[in-house]
Parts: structure tokens; sequence; C-alpha cells
């Protein structure tokens, strides 16, 4: 096992490379003069090679490509093109209301995921599952910036019961958890209903059942636990997808955390911020995924990694 | 999305055992089809895509207004009457709108599944029909591709290079084209195998024949199946650049941007938000049901 996360984290390393080769040659090589965006429009000739020189703008680019990643290995992540704060620390400093976010839409998604699935498949073809089944369909087809403003809309100004932006009190996170939290609680059900109807027509269940085992242990003790190896998988590709997510529902609820400040930062061609805030996601999404094959390792015992 | 076989079928499905594709003869394509036209879920998908593809074409001639006409005296009506869905900011019809926002949508969704695969297609054939390091060098360079959140790294993009219609559509094929480049490399990894390729090779056909004549024409059906289903993602990928402020600009019409314009008067113009979003919603929902349906019919073992 530990072999196998070393040789994984080895692997990472020329991913990683690639990310910084990509994310610098998106926001760098292309037409467009950062500087000339800083500055007034009078600004002179001069005073715009004197900023270029400053912000290091005047180097060839691959010079500034290697003084960036080797930058970002010794852990200096470059200083923002507006107000000169460091990269990393300020990029960590908004992490905390992120991961919040993030949590607390991964448990709703996982837990209303989770038990719709089990239910919907324990009573195939129930009303209930009939609804679950487009609820689940609506639930990945909605557009989350939509979803968004319509619980806006509803709970915030038609019924008044939650707030539509901010972070001061456990009522604000509960709007921008569901927004975030809508598309994958469909996609976990789905999964978790299909992979729950696989299992149960299988031998052991059968045998589970006709040893006299009462229904509730065969489908909670037997049924679910392997069928949530597919769904463990699903929860990782739903962790880096919600990364991307939190883009847009921070800047609908103005939740103060790394997506919004992206947005922002990247509104404003902050190159420094927006090429460490990549990075900083690119990385993050590797390592969660790598967590999930790690875990789906030790809890099925059939998989092996050469 | 991925599912397993049972999900939108009543009847157990007996396992379609055709290698690859399931499109590679006339009379299981047959087969598909008619299986697919029991579904009602994704006849259901389709007719909405259909209704899409109507709705573009016969824009100027069921769109009720001009939807650039101004008529600041109209400004924000309420649904109903000579509005059938309300008039925005300027007094513009919300309706005829969205029926030209729908062309937007559209050619966002096939410009960008079209771009993506003239990316991905040569990178997957020549991936798996070279194995090796060639396959090793392209595969590392999809991995790398994926490993971004696609829309982050869009809305980065976006914001560096400008917005506009064309840059969307460079942003979002930039990001999408290594699912492209994977899809045909695992069909090209077993066609290569065949005898058919095998025969060809013995003949002294060169590669470049070898793959444009022989192994192409057999990835072709998988890559229209797959293209058509990845058009939903790039329509809310472009919605979401615009309702950000980094997509398409007026004079074109997006259901993103209407979305985000409507924003504003959310309290008391509360449809100039609705609407555009519920447009959204329907299409996806159109490619997702049909999309779900083909995947069921066509290989019902295998899901991702």
């Amino acid at each position: 096992m530990y072999t196998y996360i070393g040789r994984r984290l080895l692997q990472l390393i020329p991913v990683l490379l690639g990310i910084s080769v990509i994310v610098f040659a998106l926001i760098n090589l292309t037409p467009g003069d950062p500087v000339a965006i800083l500055l007034d429009q009078d600004a002179t000739q001069d005073e715009i090679a004197r900023l270029r020189e400053q912000l290091g703008l005047d180097l060839p680019w691959w010079q500034r490509y290697i003084q960036w990643v080797g930058g970002i290995v010794t852990g200096d992540w470059g200083e923002s093109f507006r107000d000169g704060r460091a990269v990393l620390p300020t990029l960590i400093g908004f992490m905390p209301a992120t991961i919040e976010l993030v949590i607390a839409s991964m448990a709703l998604s996982v837990g209303v995921g989770v038990t719709a699935g089990v239910i919907s498949a324990v009573h195939q073809d129930s009303w209930f599952d009939h609804f679950t089944r487009v609820g689940a369909f609506l639930g990945i087809s909605m557009p989350n910036f939509w979803v968004g403003i319509m619980l806006i809309l509803v709970f915030a100004y038609y019924i008044g019961w939650l707030p539509a932006s901010g972070r001061s009190g456990i009522e604000n996170i509960i709007l921008p958890a569901v927004t975030l939290g809508t598309s994958g609680m469909a996609t976990i059900t789905r999964i978790t209903r299909s992979s729950m109807l696989e299992v149960i027509r299988q031998d052991y269940i059968r045998t589970a059942r006709s040893k006299g085992l009462p229904e509730r242990s065969v489908v909670y003790k037997h049924a679910l636990r392997s069928a949530l190896s597919a769904v463990l998988t699903v929860i990782g590709l739903q962790l880096g997808f919600r990364l991307g997510g939190t883009v847009i529902v921070e800047t609908v609820f103005a939740w103060p955390g790394i997506g919004r400040f992206a947005y922002q930062r990247m509104m404003q061609r902050d190159h420094p911020m927006i090429m460490g805030n990549l990075l900083l996601f690119a990385t993050m999404f590797c390592l969660v995924n790598l967590m999930v094959d790690v875990t789906y390792a030790l809890v099925d015992p059939r998989i092996r990694y050469n | 999305m991925s599912d397993r076989r049972d999900d939108f079928t009543d009847e157990r499905q007996q396992v379609h055992s055709d290698k690859g594709s399931g499109l590679t003869t006339e009379r299981s394509k047959f087969d598909v089809l008619i299986r697919l036209a029991r579904k009602r879920m994704a006849m259901a998908g389709l007719a909405i895509i259909f209704a899409l593809v109507l709705v573009t074409i016969l824009a100027p001639w069921i769109a009720p207004h001009d939807p650039y006409d101004q008529q600041l005296q109209l400004a924000r009506q309420a649904p109903g009457g000579d509005f059938p869905l309300g008039t925005d900011n300027l007094g513009r019809c919300v309706l005829s709108r969205m029926i030209y926002g729908a062309r937007i949508s559209l050619a966002v969704g096939i410009m960008v599944v079209t771009l993506r695969a003239l990316i991905g297609i040569p990178a997957g054939l020549i991936s798996g029909f070279y194995g090796g390091r060639v396959d090793n060098v392209i595969m590392r360079i999809t991995d790398t591709f994926i490993a971004f959140p696609g829309i982050l790294l869009a809305i980065a993009v976006m914001a560096v290079w400008g917005p506009g219609i064309f840059n969307v559509m460079l942003a979002l094929s930039i990001v999408g084209w290594p699912q492209f480049a994977r899809l045909v490399r695992g069909e090209v990894l077993s066609l290569r195998e065949t005898e058919f390729v095998e025969a060809g090779r013995a003949l002294g056909l060169s590669d470049g024949r070898l793959i444009a004549k022989h192994i192409l024409p057999n990835v072709l059906p998988i890559i229209v199946v797959y293209g058509t289903l990845g058009m939903a993602a790039p329509i809310v990928s472009e919605a979401a650049l615009s309702f950000l402020g980094l997509g398409t600009m007026p004079p074109d019409i997006s259901w993103g941007r209407m979305l985000s314009e409507g924003r504003r008067y959310l309290r008391h113009a509360p449809w100039l938000a609705t609407f555009p979003g519920l447009a959204i919603t329907v299409v996806v929902l159109g490619f997702n049901l049909f999309g779900d349906g083909l995947r069921d019919v066509l290989d019902p073992r295998q899901r991702d």
C-alpha cells in the first residue's frame, strides 16, 4: 500500500509540471498587455517600461517561467499585480470559507443522495422511485447559477427565511450549500440506485436473504456496503467539479471564499493570483483523486495495484 | 453522469455483445434503433433536441417581436398579453430574445464539439495506433488537462483573453478535447488488433492510409454519438461564462447573459432570470435523457 501511494505521488510530479506549463502558457502567451490594463490610459512609455521591469515582464517568457516554477517549489508563489500581496498566503487565507462550503454541500449530497438511492433501489418502480429518477435528471440538468438565483428568489425574497448573501451565521451557508450540492446529489442518487440494484441481484444477497436475515440487515449491512465503492469514486470526481463550482456559487451568494476571490482577481487580470489559483485547484484536485483511489483500495480488497 | 443498465428500462436487457461501439453491423444498428425507440424518456429527450433545432431554424418566423427592438416605455412588463414571457429592462420581448438565444446556444454546442473532435480525434488516432512512447506522451498531456476543474480553466482563460463568442468556443474546446482523444484512443486500441487492419498491413498499406481509410470510419459512429451527447456541457459552460460576464457579448443574445442581467431585477421582475434558466435546464435535460437512453442501448455493460 505504501509503495502504491509513493508511486502515485511520484507520478504526480510530471502532471503538476504539465499543469504549470499549461497555466503559464494560457495566461501569459496571449495577446493583450497586462501592463496596459494596470496603468491609466495616459501613462507614458517610460512609466509602462518601468512597471514592466518592476513586474519582471521585460524578461523573455522562458526565463519568467523558470522563475515562476522555481518560486513555486520554494513556496514563493509570487506577488499580486494589483496590491503586492503574496499569492500563496492570500489564497490559503480564503480556503477555510470554501472548505466549509464544500464540506457542507458534500454532506448534503452524500446524505440525501445515498438515502434516496437506496430507498429507490429497494422499492424499485414505486412512486418514490419514479419521483427520485425524474428529480435526479432535473438535478443534473439545472445549471447551478440558476438554482442559486431561484433559491434566493424563493427563500430569501418571497418567504424570507434565509439570507441571500454573506457569511455571518449558520443560516448563511444553507442556500449556497444546497446550490453547490444539487447536481452532485442527483449524480450520487443515480449511482447509488444503480449499484444497489446490481448488488441486490447477486447470489450472496440471495443467500443472506434465504438464511433468514432481516431485510434491514441485508440491505444496509451487505448490499449497501458493496454498492458504496462505486459511490466513492463519484464522490472523488464530485469534489473536483465542486472546486470549479465554487467560483460561480460563491459569486452568486457573495460567499467570501477562494472561488469568489479568484473570480475577482481574474476580472482584474491579476496574473500571479490567477496562475496561483489555477495551480492550487489543480493540485488539490489531483490529491483528492489520489486519496479516493487509496480509499478505494482500502474499502475493496479485491483491487490490487501493480 | 453515469448509470447502470437498469436506470431507464423496465425490461431486463440482454447484453449486447458487439465489440467496441456496438454499431458495427447493419443488424445491430437496426436493433439499437428499435430498442431506443421503446424508451420513452430517451424519446422525450430526442423531442426536446428536435424542438431546439426547429426553434433555431424558424427563429425569424416564430419570434413574436424583434429581439433587439427596445421600447423603454414597456420595460419590465410582466408575462402575458403582447409579451408572453414579459419584457426586459430595455423593453425587449423576453420570448423573442430567448428564441434567438437558442441559436447561440446550439451554435456554441456544435462548434465546441466540432473543435474538440478536430483536436481530439487526431490525437487519439495517433496515440492508439502507434502506442509506445507517443501514446505515453499524448496520454500524459490529456491527464494534465483533465486535472483542472474545466470551468475554472475556461473562466481564467476568458478573463485573460477577453469576452466574445469566438473566444468562448476556443476556450471551451481547449478545456474539453482530451475526453475525445481518450475515447478515440480506446477504440483504436481494440481495432488495431483486428484482422482487417492486419490484412491491410500485410498488403503494404501506409500507416496514413490504414488510419484514414480503415480505422477512422470504424471509430466515427461512436464519435458522432459521443459528440451529440457532449453538446450539453458546452451549452451550460457558455451560459455560465456569459453569466459571469465573460462569455458572448452583445449583440449576441445568450441565455446566460439574459439570466445575469435579469438577476439585477430579481425582486421585482423575477421572470427575467427565471425563463432563460428554465430554457437551459430543458435543453440540457433533453440531451441527458437522450444520452442516457442511447448509452443504455449501445453498451449496457460499461458505464464510466
